[in-house]
């Protein structure tokens, strides 16, 4: 986290990629978004976030940084525990500042491992739709409906401070959908759950995104957020480094070459004839010499360019596909060389 | 439209229902955790401490100078004394304190946040929790110290419970119980709210408490034990400087005396109430 006199000044240099597939919010688009307006927030001296401006569609939406990137910082403003020192947010049309509305629309998973004291699985769902004011038959359908969905029933009349890590994130899930919100906040949903649990919730997940829900999940694990998000944000240092849907953001920046494999009947042919070309970096055989990784700076013109070889030099194609259009290279190329660790 | 018509049209259109059922919750969750935890214990200690006391002295004590206008004296004492300024008083400040402070230290306080209930219904659900939970656990040892004191003077005793002043004392002892619970409960519960360690402010409240009488009058009405003083059913001779903590110079009637507590109450829960909506969840800085 940088100070805020550290901070002064790390706007002007700093880059946001912003790609075009999440477009300026308008009046009366504001109610289905999850969004951001120029907000800040400082604890004291220290910075979580700074100048955030985003605005959240529907679907699965991947928040990714490195430790202290202030992913929490900006799922607590969304959620209301956190008040911004600046700017302004709505979620759906609610400001985060009137839970008794909000959390009839969003619920939140949060990285608190902490349970009330002497609590089981089942009264802790339950507890919850009761201060939602549901009487107890309909708050048991819901619970049991919930502890249905992320695998709880047979452990669910035990204490919670008996649980494993998994179960206890599991529990904590349970009570984050359990009212069947529209708008899901998930903070590192993922951790401690064996393989199983976690292709199951990666599933559900997807699952909520399909039915329109705003599904937003913070987690360190990047090939499963390029798998179950639409679109990702990328944070670092209290800012957003970009935005947007993961192959734009890919393609905005420019900085580094797109890397695209093609394997064919006759790779050293395609290479002779690609590196010929100005926009091409790179074109590297593969160890098996059945493929070649190109390097280019304008992937449109390289798509051009391979039409006119299969036609002109009868090449047969086997697969042609974008070797770093994914969270995991994007997140190199913006935040890897600032951050290693994740 | 006159503003009390509008006022009440508002009133009537708030979601009183809901509200009821959400501080029903939060009140049998609280319950719980307040009457059975462990770290409890010593209030319990403290309500029940005068009971063995009393019964001791009930056993062993057979002289001749004992009557039971002595022993009422006795137990005026222990109530104002003891009950009124320090077992209610630190009991309330454990409870009342421990409702949203506990919450935070237990780091537990986000499973109420991230529930759809306005933040002054979840503050006034917790001030009622606190408030049964004190009520009853210090009017039990009030009700248990005063059955002892009278139960050794056998059928005199018994006469002067159920056919003399015995059950109107012991009534008004149970009220200004309440009452003591009801205004001390809510100024520890905002001094939780406004600063991490409450006590020292807390201390600074029993000094207030325990030396207002020697200030005006009007600046004496901002002091709970003033009202409460003036409601205690007997009053204990005290000589000379003591009867400064036992005498109200100036008395109010009963009826502000009973409302001043309550009103002193309600305007420390609306700052409460203010304080809450502000809180944010921040467990690393506790």
């Amino acid at each position: 986290m940088k100070s805020r006199e550290q901070v002064t000044g790390y706007r002007e240099t700093a880059t946001v990629v912003q790609a075009a597939s999440l477009p300026v919010p308008t009046p009366n688009r504001l109610d289905d978004r999850i969004i951001f307006e120029n907000v800040s927030k400082f604890y004291g001296d220290v910075l979580g976030v700074n100048r955030v401006n985003l605005s959240i569609p529907a679907g699965v939406t991947g928040l990714v940084g490195p430790n202290g990137s202030g992913k929490t910082t900006l799922m607590n403003l969304m959620t209301g525990l956190i008040r911004p020192t600046e700017g302004r947010i709505s979620v759906l049309g609610l400001p985060p500042n009137r839970p008794e509305e909000l959390f009839r629309k969003v619920g939140y998973c949060t990285q608190f491992d902490s349970f009330p004291k002497g609590v089981t699985g089942f009264s802790f769902v339950y507890n919850t739709l009761r201060l939602h004011g549901l009487d107890d038959r309909e708050a048991g359908r819901l619970t049991h409906e919930a502890l249905q969905r992320v695998g709880m029933t047979e452990a669910a009349f035990r204490k919670v401070a008996g649980y494993s890590k998994g179960m206890r994130q599991r529990i904590r899930l349970a009570q984050s959908i359990c009212h069947h919100p529209t708008v899901l906040v998930l903070d590192e949903p993922l951790n401690g759950l064996d393989p199983m649990a976690r292709a199951e919730s990666l599933e559900l997940f997807q699952g909520l995104g399909r039915e329109g829900l705003h599904v937003v999940i913070s987690s360190h694990i990047l090939h499963e957020v390029d798998k179950m998000a639409d679109q990702v944000i990328l944070m670092s240092s209290g800012y957003v480094v970009a935005e947007g849907q993961i192959h734009a953001v890919r393609t905005e920046v420019k900085e580094h070459p797109m890397q695209i494999l093609v394997r064919c009947s006759d790779p050293n042919l395609l290479a002779s004839r690609v590196f010929a070309q100005d926009h091409v970096v790179e074109a590297k055989l593969n160890d098996d010499g059945k493929g070649v990784l190109v390097r280019t700076r304008d992937a449109d013109a390289f798509y051009l360019l391979l039409n006119q070889l299969v036609v002109k030099d009868n090449i047969a194609l086997e697969t042609v596909a974008p070797a770093d259009d994914d969270v995991n290279s994007v997140y190199q190329y913006l935040i890897g060389s600032e951050n290693k660790t994740i | 439209m006159t503003r009390l018509v509008r006022m009440r049209k508002t009133l009537a259109e708030q979601p009183w229902e809901l509200w009821t059922r959400q501080i029903a919750s939060i009140l049998r969750m609280d319950l719980r955790k307040n009457f059975l935890s462990r770290r409890g214990v010593w209030i319990y200690l403290l309500a029940f401490a005068p009971v063995s006391l009393i019964t001791l002295h009930a056993i062993l004590d057979h002289s001749s100078s004992i009557s039971i206008r002595t022993d009422t004296e006795v137990l005026a004492g222990i109530f104002q004394f003891f009950y009124l300024r320090f077992g209610i008083f630190f009991g309330c400040l454990g409870i009342f304190t421990w409702l949203f402070r506990g919450e935070i230290i237990e780091k537990s306080l986000h499973y109420y946040f991230l529930a759809p209930v306005k933040r002054e219904v979840l503050l006034l659900g917790k001030f009622l929790g606190g408030l049964v939970t004190a009520v009853t656990i210090f009017g039990l040892g009030v009700l248990a110290s005063f059955a002892v004191m009278y139960a050794h003077f056998g059928p005199v005793g018994q006469y002067y419970v159920f056919d003399g002043p015995g059950m109107g004392q012991l009534l008004a002892y149970l009220g200004v119980t309440a009452l003591a619970c009801i205004g001390y409960g809510s100024v520890f519960l905002a001094l939780s709210l406004l600063m991490k360690n409450p006590v020292i402010p807390a201390l600074l409240v029993l000094g207030w408490e325990t030396f207002n009488p020697v200030f005006p009058t009007l600046v004496q009405r901002f002091s709970i034990t003033y009202y409460l003083k003036q409601l205690c059913p007997v009053s204990i001779p005290a000589p000379g400087l003591m009867a400064l903590f036992t005498v109200v110079s100036e008395p109010v009637s009963t009826v502000a005396a009973v409302l001043g507590p309550i009103v002193l109450a309600s305007l420390v829960l609306v700052l409460a109430c203010k304080l809450v909506r502000r809180l944010e969840i921040s467990y690393v800085a506790e």
